[in-house]
């Protein structure tokens, strides 16, 4: 119970892009038609789920025991980096139009701070390694949820007469801080 | 901190950083792509300055659609005819090369020229102005003088000048067309080289409100239309045009006529001194 509990509260109460404005870059970047923001949530979900079990091994069996915490920050780039580089590759074998439609955002998932926010919280909340893996999951299902709910508005929009000065970024901040506040009605919930 | 958090540091850090590695050349050889070596070497021929030009994000990925026979070797309009011709060598075709294309500026507006509706205070920036009010000249299709042409350009080609217009430099001028797309009101245009008969203006207004805008606009009287051969040049929405296709070199060129001199030719010395301000 306390699993579904925290997987809810990071899927949509404390949702990662909506609520915390973390991985704001893809979310505004991939949103333009809903088949590459579902592959492009996939695979941050992917990166986020491994990422979050990798370091919490690394910080629990080898950062914590030889007190050398203050590397922290350093040995999760090195995951997240590794792990982007993998689905790199792996996108690029199994899917080229894909890897081509996802183009500069699929390495940059590498900065996506989304993903090191998750490695630092589940340290910070001093989370067990299944809460952690659960936290992980249900932060990656919230980035994919906030990204297909903004394509899905992007691609109405293209249908829809924007007033001028509005087109193009404008219209995205907009409808961005609206989703946003929109989110802001689950706070309270858990 | 005693030396051997240090060590443990270094050893822990180095440790991961080769394990990470050692997975990833692993993974790297799983997931190897082949690629087509005529890809990198087109890369190599191309001018690599990832202008744009050509319409794709990139000269590697030109490369990549040059190689799947999507665009002609032509389509980067930045590479000279040497490099054309070694691509064309590698992927075993001839190529006609295209004609270089310039850019032009379809508009004599400066600041000297046009009258002035309003002080425009806004961003400085023409898409800015362009959304805003149109800037702060009178005439709806002039250049709004805010040089954001010139900073598209990668190659150095153009500046502002005193005036207030972006001047082109022929010979830096690689017709990547960046200036024209970024143009918010579409007056640069990409010409051949070796056209050199403009009509300088976009004004599509009647000879009363052309007039008074801008000392430079075309008012459609027609003078040079009827100073040439049928069909050089016509009539169109209160604007001449000049018909490319069939303008002989040796033609009578009507520019002498043209009371706005928006009729000229490139090579001409452009008048820069303030000319009489018109008053709205």
């Amino acid at each position: 119970m306390n699993l579904l509990l925290l997987f809810i509260s990071a899927a949509i109460v404390n949702n990662f892009v909506l609520t915390y404005f973390l991985g704001i870059c893809p979310f505004v970047g991939v949103s333009k038609r809903i088949s590459s923001a579902v592959s492009m949530g996939l695979a941050v979900m992917f990166v986020m789920t491994i990422t979050a079990a990798v370091t919490w091994l690394i910080y629990h069996l080898l950062l914590v025991p030889y007190h050398i915490e203050i590397l922290e920050y350093v040995s999760f780039i090195l995951v997240i980096a590794s792990l982007v580089q993998l689905v790199e590759m792996f996108i690029k074998k199994v899917s080229k139009p894909l890897y081509d439609t996802l183009g500069i955002y699929l390495p940059l998932i590498t900065t996506n701070c989304a993903i090191l926010g998750l490695a630092l919280f589940s340290v910070l909340r001093e989370y067990s390694f299944a809460e952690s893996m659960v936290f992980g999951v249900g932060a990656g299902a919230g980035f994919t949820l906030a990204l297909v709910i903004m394509a899905g508005i992007r691609e109405e929009l293209e249908l829809s007469n924007i007033p001028k000065p509005f087109r193009g970024a404008g219209i995205t901040m907009i409808v961005a801080g609206s989703l946003a506040l929109a989110f802001m009605g689950f706070a309270g919930l858990i | 901190m005693d030396i051997n958090t240090l060590i443990i540091a270094i050893a822990s850090m180095g440790g991961l950083g080769l394990l990470f590695s050692a997975g990833l050349s692993l993974a790297e050889k799983k997931f190897y792509v082949e690629e087509d070596p005529r890809i990198e070497k087109i890369l190599n021929e191309l001018p690599g300055a990832n202008c744009g030009g050509c319409g794709f994000p990139g000269c590697a990925k030109f490369a990549e659609v040059v190689v799947a026979g999507e665009v002609e070797i032509n389509g980067c309009p930045v590479s000279d005819d040497e490099a054309r011709k070694a691509i064309g060598e590698i992927l075993g075709v001839d190529v006609d090369s295209g004609e270089k294309q310039i850019a032009r500026l379809m508009c004599q507006g400066g600041n000297y020229e046009t009258a002035k509706k309003a002080e425009y205070a806004g961003i400085k920036s023409c898409l800015g102005a362009s959304y805003f009010g149109g800037g702060e000249k009178m005439c709806e299709y002039a250049c709004l003088g805010f040089g954001e042409c010139v900073e598209a350009c990668n190659f150095d080609a153009m500046y502002m000048s005193e005036n207030g217009l972006p001047v082109i430099i022929d010979d830096k001028c690689t017709g990547c067309g960046k200036c024209a797309e970024v143009c918010p009101i579409n007056i640069i245009e990409m010409h051949p080289e070796s056209h050199k008969l403009f009509v300088f203006c976009k004004n599509l207004d009647g000879a009363k409100t052309a007039r008074k805008v801008c000392i430079k606009a075309c008012i459609a009287c027609g003078i040079c239309v009827r100073n040439v051969e049928e069909g050089q040049m016509m009539m169109e929405d209160n604007l001449a045009h000049v018909n490319y296709d069939i303008f002989g070199k040796e033609a009578k060129l009507p520019t002498d006529k043209c009371p706005t001199d928006c009729l000229a030719i490139i090579g001409q010395p452009v008048i820069d001194e303030p000319a009489e301000k018109v008053e709205a």
